[in-house]
């Protein structure tokens, strides 16, 4: 099923694509100009290709469903995400994966400021955020659980791997960073270390899944250490409260 | 040594004491003791915080709590209360946290506001014989509407709310009170046909079936947000702010998610359920219309989008803007709201009354011609029936209560509700003092609460020689101050008593 969004709003986009979807599984967008909402709460075993530019809010509650962008991402992408897949070949905006629940993001080139910002795990649902290029300011801000990995590629010399406040009020889950982690930036309650066994399988399950899907090479990405970012306690600010 | 003493006294009657234990039992901050011989019920008073649970469960009434009969040399502006604060922050270096809401003396303008009835021309109305409408409907309303040649309805209407009565209870999440609390109040909401708001707690599995009757709300740490929790609600509160603590979010201690809080939020057992102060992704105006047509777009335009905000000083201009966002229903929660925790310093300092927020807030959206976009909820400490009928006079639409309905409930008002260990139930994940409130006696108690408000509004409504409550919305002319000053009486938009 292929259709093109063209110049219409938002609106009837979403409507149609909400229709088309009532019947098929697989739906191809053409000619996506900046439309905000695709794919909001999706649910699982659908599926959007889409070409050209999404706007914000792409992958909004996402229950399930995958959408592949062919191009750049706007903000907000997977917004409070509660399952699926959603992977850019691209950059995307800010606010990336704001408090994702479950779920796989993967985006092949840069993210804006605020990553990851509160993602959170619960039982069995643990979200994962790759990061192919570099972060912005306030990565993981708020972080309580799963997986978010940077790393880093076809950056500048003098560019940073992830900006500035990084893992602010981080109280849960991991980050992984693909070598010098950059301490001026880094909140002071995070301690950095080295990956243990289990979390250097998780690291590579997603290395390999990142190269098949955007065609990188894998030895490359690993020539490079990775360390971990997390939380020295669960409760940041468990002392800063007199009962009155 | 401790710098402060007691704040109450625990006098025991001991000629009706009978050493049941009972109060020893009962009292969760551990007052009460027995002494050695095992035999002499003792207190250590300086941890009551008179909550009047070991007066009303001593089955001789041997307890008396009373104040603490210290003198201090008189001076009015280093009261006790403020050494006392002093000497907590020299002790601990900690930000002072308080729960329930502002208990400062500021002005109170429902006191201050007088209904009007009727004489002679346009009678009264009877209540008891003549039927008196109190339903209300909450969602936008259209410009115009255009009928068909048959006389049917050709407008498409935005969705709305019908409810029972203008009375909603207002968040109060399953984490800052306790299950049977909030059980209580669904069952209530459900029998009155009006909403309670799960807060951001998340829905409670076992409240599934209540789902009819529930606002879910959508608030910056998404707790407990997926695409099942938004199409369970009748409505999706989006929460900007809280009348108890403008400006800043919220902080569960992880010692109160419980394996059922856990499961209400989604998120893991002990970890601090912390709510940022803004939503990350609103920083202007046109983000928050992002959220509200998100979530339009998630539940496919089928659920009224609230947004909810503290009332503060420029609050009609940032109404307006939510309003221009998008929003259907606006809820502004006034400084007198309760909660369940909030820095004492924000909590009595932070915000302004509802009565000037709302005045000022409806006729700004009149002026602007975009009232008919909205429906307003008041929020922010309604304690009795007529302060709703002023309320309503004043702009609102409906109104959010939820301090009266908890303490139909048991709640003595200790403001304790930050220590996790209310006695009544209420504040608390302590299963000992969670099964303490039957949802089965109390719920009842909240309908009879309501019930006899609504009763009481139409009584006053049909003293002003109206028959239905949408012609009291707005109809300031009902209205007329007393003791206020020619500024009060401008932004309340009514005019003195004897004019
Ligand atoms: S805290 Fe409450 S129950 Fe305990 S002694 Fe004081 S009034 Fe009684
Ligand atoms: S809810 Fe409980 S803790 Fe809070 S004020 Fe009422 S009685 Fe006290």
């Amino acid at each position: 099923m292929k259709i093109t969004a063209g110049k219409q709003g938002f609106q009837s986009l979403n409507e149609q694509v909400r229709e088309l979807l009532s019947e098929n599984d697989e739906i191809l967008i053409e000619d996506v100009n900046g439309q905000r909402y695709i794919g909001a709460a999706m649910d699982k075993g659908k599926t959007l290709n889409l070409y050209g530019t999404p706007g914000n809010d792409m992958g909004a509650y996402l229950n399930g469903g995958k959408i592949e962008v062919f191009g750049n991402a706007q903000e907000a992408v997977g917004n409070t995400m509660g399952g699926g897949e959603i992977i850019i070949h691209g950059h995307t905006g800010d606010t990336l994966g704001y408090a994702m629940r479950d779920g796989e993001i993967y985006v092949r080139n840069r993210a804006g400021s605020r990553a990851g910002i509160h993602m959170k795990e619960f039982e069995n649902m643990h979200p994962t955020v790759v990061i192919g290029g570099i972060a912005g300011a306030f990565l993981a801000e708020y972080m309580a659980g799963g997986t978010l990995i940077v790393l880093g590629l076809n950056r500048d010399k003098n560019q940073d791997i992830v900006g500035a406040h990084c893992a602010t009020g981080m109280h849960g889950g991991k980050i992984y960073v693909r070598g010098e982690v950059p301490e001026h930036h880094i909140s002071p309650n995070i301690s950095v270390s080295e990956l243990n066994e289990e979390e250097n399988e998780e690291l590579l399950r997603c290395i390999k899944k990142y190269c098949v899907l955007f065609k990188e090479e894998e030895e490359y990405i690993l020539k490079e250490k990775f360390y971990k970012l997390s939380p020295s306690s669960s409760r940041p600010y468990a002392n800063l409260y007199t009962k009155n | 040594m401790n710098y402060t003493v007691p704040e109450f006294e625990v006098e025991r009657n001991i000629n009706r004491c009978i050493s049941c234990g009972a109060c020893v039992r009962q009292c969760s901050y551990e007052v009460h003791y027995f002494d050695d011989d095992g035999k002499t019920v003792l207190a250590d008073e300086s941890k009551c915080v008179a909550c009047h649970r070991c007066a009303a469960i001593c089955p001789t009434r041997a307890i008396k709590i009373k104040k603490y009969d210290m003198a201090y040399k008189e001076h009015s502006n280093w009261t006790p209360v403020m050494q006392k604060e002093i000497n907590l922050q020299a002790a601990t270096g900690g930000v002072l946290l308080s729960g329930m809401s502002n208990n400062k003396p500021y002005p109170i303008y429902w006191d201050k506001i007088l209904l009007n009835a009727s004489q002679v021309t346009n009678p009264s109305i009877d209540p008891l014989r003549e039927p008196m409408e109190i339903r209300t409907f909450l969602g936008r309303k259209p410009e115009k509407l255009e009928f068909n040649e048959n006389g049917e309805l050709k407008t498409k209407l935005p969705p709305q709310i019908q409810l029972e009565t203008p009375i909603m209870f207002s968040a109060m999440s399953f984490g800052s009170i306790s299950f049977n609390a909030q059980k209580s109040l669904a069952m209530a909401a459900k029998e009155l046909g009006t909403l309670f708001n799960t807060g951001e707690g998340g829905l409670h599995p076992k409240l599934e079936e209540f789902k009819d009757y529930a606002v879910v709300q959508v608030a910056s740490g998404r707790f407990g947000v997926h695409k099942g929790y938004l199409e369970s609600g009748r409505f999706i509160e989006i929460k900007i702010g809280q009348g108890a603590k403008p400006g800043i979010g919220g902080h569960l201690p992880g010692e109160k998610v419980t394996v059922e809080v856990s499961n209400a939020r989604m998120i893991p057992v002990g970890s601090d359920a912390i709510s940022p102060a803004p939503h990350h992704d609103i920083y202007s105006i046109e983000d928050l219309r992002q959220l509200i047509w998100s979530l339009k777009e998630a539940t496919q335009y089928k659920k009224p989008v609230a947004v909810k905000i503290a009332a503060v000083h420029n609050c009609s201009a940032i109404v307006s803007g939510v309003a221009r966002a998008g929003a259907d229903i606006i809820v502004m929660d006034g400084f007198r709201g309760g909660t369940g925790a909030a820095p004492t310093r924000i909590r009595d300092n932070v915000g302004i009354p509802i009565e000037l927020a709302l005045a000022a807030v409806d006729k700004r959206l009149r002026d602007e011609s975009i009232r008919n976009t909205v429906s307003l909820v008041a929020a922010g400490s309604f304690r009795n029936s007529a302060d709703i009928v002023k309320a309503i006079a004043l702009g609102a639409d409906a109104v959010y209560v939820a301090s009266a309905p908890l303490i139909a409930m048991g709640c003595h008002m200790c403001q304790q509700c930050h220590s996790g260990k209310c006695n009544w139930g209420i504040a608390t994940q302590r299963p000992d003092l969670v099964k303490r409130l039957n949802p089965e006696i109390m719920y009842k108690r909240v309908v009879n609460l309501i019930d006899a408000w609504n009763h009481e509004i139409k009584e006053m409504l049909g003293g002003m020689g109206l028959n239905s409550i949408d012609s009291l919305r707005g109809n300031r002319l009902m209205l007329r101050g007393i003791g206020l000053t020619e500024k009060e009486l401008e932004i309340l938009g009514i005019s003195h008593a004897g004019e």
